[in-house]
């Protein structure tokens, strides 16, 4: 039977797993990326799309502020720039109450180096003159922005090819077991492969394999709703998302340069990680329609041209898991980004290529080690697909 | 949501004759028509102040027409007539309808799709100059607005239409410039003894061709289309005829086709198995002899499952309509399905018959410049297609699709689809089979944003209908 070995084995080819194989191969580690589709099919092809440091839980920052620099070198990196546009985040709420949440963010994040403009009411219309009269306040983060999720994933995976890392792609993980100290890797396709270290780079199906080594997690499949509309002018510069206490009205868009605007958010449809689909819940996309509209009034001239979900792993804590494994020597994690983690995609590359390689990280990630649900339950169910229909589909 | 009933999308011939078997069941179904009283688009009906007789709309099938526009009055006091009404998806037992800008999502106890067919085009350089329109179009153009799309016309393509608008356009009085067929005499020739399965159809081609030849329309078969020449519109078509010399027709309009595609994109939503069809090089929805699909309650009828033509459709209509009322528990006498399956077998002989007459001409996409713009509505260029094959490592469509943007655009694949897989797998070395196809996406025909069934001042709810919650508002 064929074996490969390497000094790395990453399971899992999304935006994750891509970036980790592309800086160890900068790091000189020989490393062999294994996809059971293509590279960045899974929630990194398919998610809105947000390069966004804002909003984010303020520990999060020192690794978005790592990855926003890496966003603004792909070109010098990957000889490509998978879209990324800095042109700025504004995120707008429609309740006078809401605005002292907008200031506390604004106050937490400038620590971290993270300065957010705030505007309001007529200033605020002043300077984007597309938002709709609703919005009463914002808050503006120039320096985040956008690009493209089909291309982004596919970017670190041809590149980290052209620097020697092995990418197998339609290569299925049956089992890794530990020996001695090699994990060895066993697949449906591609035979047998062994490394000293491990990373599990598996998205929403993360969870499965860490619950193998014993490590499990409180992590649910949802399927994000999205959308895009036919081009008109470009004219919406920045990415507008909305702070609300509605979860309805949680709804994101971003205008590429093509024209189209790409939508999302609002609530969550089904996912099937077993059957790799997930569904746009008609009634969701009649949902976001209204409010997509209420931000930017000019959208009601459009027409949606086309719909899509994708497969997303949330953790309870809404945090996700990053770093080396609690209980195996030589395993790591990187999975359960719960819908935000195409922005920190490079930067967590980078960081766990500088983990695995020198055995540390100057990036605070504590916050999201997967220790942290050790003691917390002794037996938790794994929930599936999320929706009314778990028993005909299955779920994991 | 709606009670459940019996649902048709699509008013052509499988639409209506599928109605009125389900009307002499005595049930009422929803007719959903994405036009208003067209009856379709073979035997569409010109607008209501119009006076041209039914033979000169209809030619041969004048009375088929009238007998189902006739069949389709009658039956509209007995039928829920949507007319304007776009069904833009399938889910979770519904069918979800959109008018101007109000939605429905009518649950059904059977779905009846007779959605039809697009032209099939296979892109040359030029395609996309002004003047050039499908031939299908160019039918429509005549049939339903009186108009022919230019002064002197060249059709270029292969298939029955070919000939079918050429006597249209010349009877009409139109300038045919030049009938350009791609497929070889030769192949028609071999070809017979399967079309002889429908002589009476075989003999309107015959008939066609020598009426045009008495009337001096230029004539080509086996032509290798090269390209459409012209400055901001349409000046000429560049072939080389079956013997390879150059040959120009001067002309300010093209009508371009190669036969038929499926329109399958609901079909694909209701999550209905497809396999490749030999026959016509498509990926179709798989259904068993009546129109039942691998989803319980979807049937597919017409041109929309397979192209067989208006006849077969009428046919189709009525054994769909059999199926979707045995399966809920209406007595339906096995002689009549029967008869039903023997006829259409007869038809499908006869089309595939066709389809070697008439060769949809796969190997015209690797010879296509890399210049040539497959996907129109993007602008993406054969020559990025076969980049998303050689450097970007696609080995399917809907991966060339998201790394080049081919079948991105409104018409989402029904115009490039099709060309995009021939150049993709000949890029790749394989056949197109192997490079699948694509993956279908709501709405079925683009929806307006200001369609919705809340508005913002009513939004309370933290909970949907399904029980999903939103955690954060965190993209």
């Amino acid at each position: 039977m064929t074996e490969r070995a390497a000094d790395v084995v990453v399971v899992g080819g999304g935006l994750m797993g891509a970036a980790t194989a592309f800086f160890l191969r900068r790091r000189g580690r020989s490393v062999i990326l294994l996809e059971r589709g293509l590279i960045g099919q899974q929630a990194s092809g398919v998610n809105f799309g947000n390069v966004r440091r804002q909003g984010r839980f303020p520990p999060q920052l020192p690794l978005a502020n790592r990855s926003r620099d890496i966003w603004g070198r792909l070109p010098e990196l990957l000889g490509e720039d998978a879209e990324f546009l800095p042109s700025g985040h504004v995120r707008v709420c429609f309740r006078r109450e809401e605005v002292g949440e907008l200031e506390a963010h604004a106050r937490d994040a400038l620590p971290y180096g993270l300065e957010l403009e705030l505007l309001s009411g007529n200033m605020l219309r002043a300077r984007f003159p597309y938002l709709g009269p609703a919005a009463v306040a914002g808050s503006f983060s120039p320096l985040d922005g956008h690009a493209n999720p089909r291309l982004a994933a596919p970017a670190f995976g041809r590149a980290a090819a052209r620097a020697g890392a092995v990418v197998c792609e339609n290569t299925e993980v049956l089992a890794i077991e530990k020996a001695g100290d090699d994990f060895v890797i066993e697949t449906r396709e591609s035979g047998r492969f062994r490394a000293p270290v491990v990373q599990i780079s598996a998205g929403a199906w993360g969870g499965a394999l860490a619950e193998r080594f014993g490590e499990k997690v409180p992590l649910v499949v949802r399927g994000p709703q999205m959308g895009v509309t036919e081009p008109m002018p470009y004219a919406l510069e920045p990415v507008i998302g909305v702070y609300s206490a509605v979860p309805e009205e949680g709804v994101y868009l971003r205008q590429v340069k093509r024209g189209n605007i790409v939508y999302g958010g609002g609530l969550r449809g089904p996912a099937y990680p077993d059957l790799r689909r997930a569904y746009v819940d008609p009634a969701n996309l009649l949902r976001q329609l209204p409010h997509i509209a209420r931000v930017v009034p000019a959208l009601r001239a459009l027409r949606v041209i086309r719909s899509w979900s994708g497969i997303e792993g949330y953790i309870d804590d809404d945090i996700p898991v990053i770093g080396p494994s609690a209980k195996v020597a030589g395993l790591f994690y990187a999975f359960g980004f719960c819908g935000h983690g195409f922005q920190l995609g490079p930067g967590v590359g980078d960081v766990m290529a500088e983990l695995i390689a020198t055995g540390r990280t100057s990036t605070p990630i504590e916050p999201f080690r997967i220790g942290r649900f050790a003691g917390t339950y002794a037996c938790y169910e794994n929930r599936g697909s999320s929706g009314n229909r778990v028993g005909g589909f299955g779920g994991s | 949501m709606a009670d459940r009933a019996v649902v048709i999308v699509g008013a052509g011939p499988a639409g209506i004759r599928a109605a009125a078997r389900l009307v002499e069941a005595g049930l009422r179904p929803i007719v959903v028509d994405e036009a208003a009283d067209r009856g379709g688009q073979i035997y569409r009906r010109q607008p209501a102040n119009f006076g041209r007789a039914a033979r000169q709309l209809y030619g041969f099938e004048a009375a088929k027409a009238t007998a189902l526009h006739a069949a389709f009055d009658r039956l509209r006091p007995r039928i829920d007539y949507r007319p304007d009404t776009l069904a833009w998806n399938v889910y979770d037992g519904a069918v979800h309808l959109a008018s101007g800008t109000t939605t429905t999502a009518q649950d059904f106890a059977a779905l009846i799709i007779a959605a039809g067919a697009t032209d099939r085009i296979m892109p040359l350089p030029g395609w996309t100059l002004p003047g050039v329109y499908s031939l299908g179009g160019a039918q429509i153009a005549l049939k339903a607005q009186a108009c022919a799309i230019g002064a002197r016309t060249v059709l270029l393509g292969t298939g029955p239409l070919l000939l079918l608008v050429a006597y249209q356009y010349a009877k009409a009085g139109a300038k045919v410039a030049g009938v350009l067929d791609t497929s070889r005499f030769a192949r028609r020739i071999a070809a017979l003894p399967a079309l002889a399965a429908r002589p009476a159809m075989l003999a309107k081609g015959l008939y066609y061709s020598a009426w045009l030849a008495r009337h001096g329309v230029p004539m080509l078969s086996g032509v290798t289309p090269v390209a459409i020449e012209g400055n901001g519109r349409v000046a000429a078509v560049l072939v080389r005829d079956a013997r390879g010399r150059s040959r120009r027709f001067a002309c300010d309009a093209v009508g371009l086709g190669y036969g038929l595609r499926s329109e399958t994109q609901l079909a694909d939503l209701a999550r209905c198995d497809f396999a490749f069809d030999a026959v016509s090089k498509q990926y179709l929805p798989v259904t068993d002899a009546d129109g039942r699909t691998s989803t319980p309650g979807v049937y597919l009828a017409g041109d929309g499952a397979r192209i067989l033509g208006a006849d077969a459709a009428e046919l189709a209509g009525r054994l769909a309509a059999c199926a979707a009322l045995r399966d809920l528990g209406h007595a339906v006498p096995e002689t009549e399905p029967a008869g039903l399956r023997n006829k259409l077998r007869a038809m499908q002989r006869f089309r595939a018959g066709l389809e070697h007459a008439f060769a949809w001409p796969a190997q015209l996409a690797a010879a296509l410049p890399d210049e040539t713009v497959v996907c129109r509505c993007e602008v993406i260029t054969a020559g990025d297609i076969r980049r998303a094959a050689t450097e970007l490592g696609a080995p399917e469509v809907n991966r060339a699709k998201a790394l080049v943007r081919v079948g991105m655009g409104r018409c989402q694949g029904r115009y490039c689809g099709l060309a995009g897989a021939e150049v993709l797998a000949a890029a790749l070395g394989t056949d197109v089979e192997q490079v699948g196809r694509l993956r279908g996406q709501a709405p079925v025909k683009p929806l307006p944003v200001a369609t919705g069934s809340v508005t913002p001042e009513t939004v309370v709810s933290t909970t949907s209908a399904s029980g999903t919650v939103a955690s954060e508002t965190v993209p």
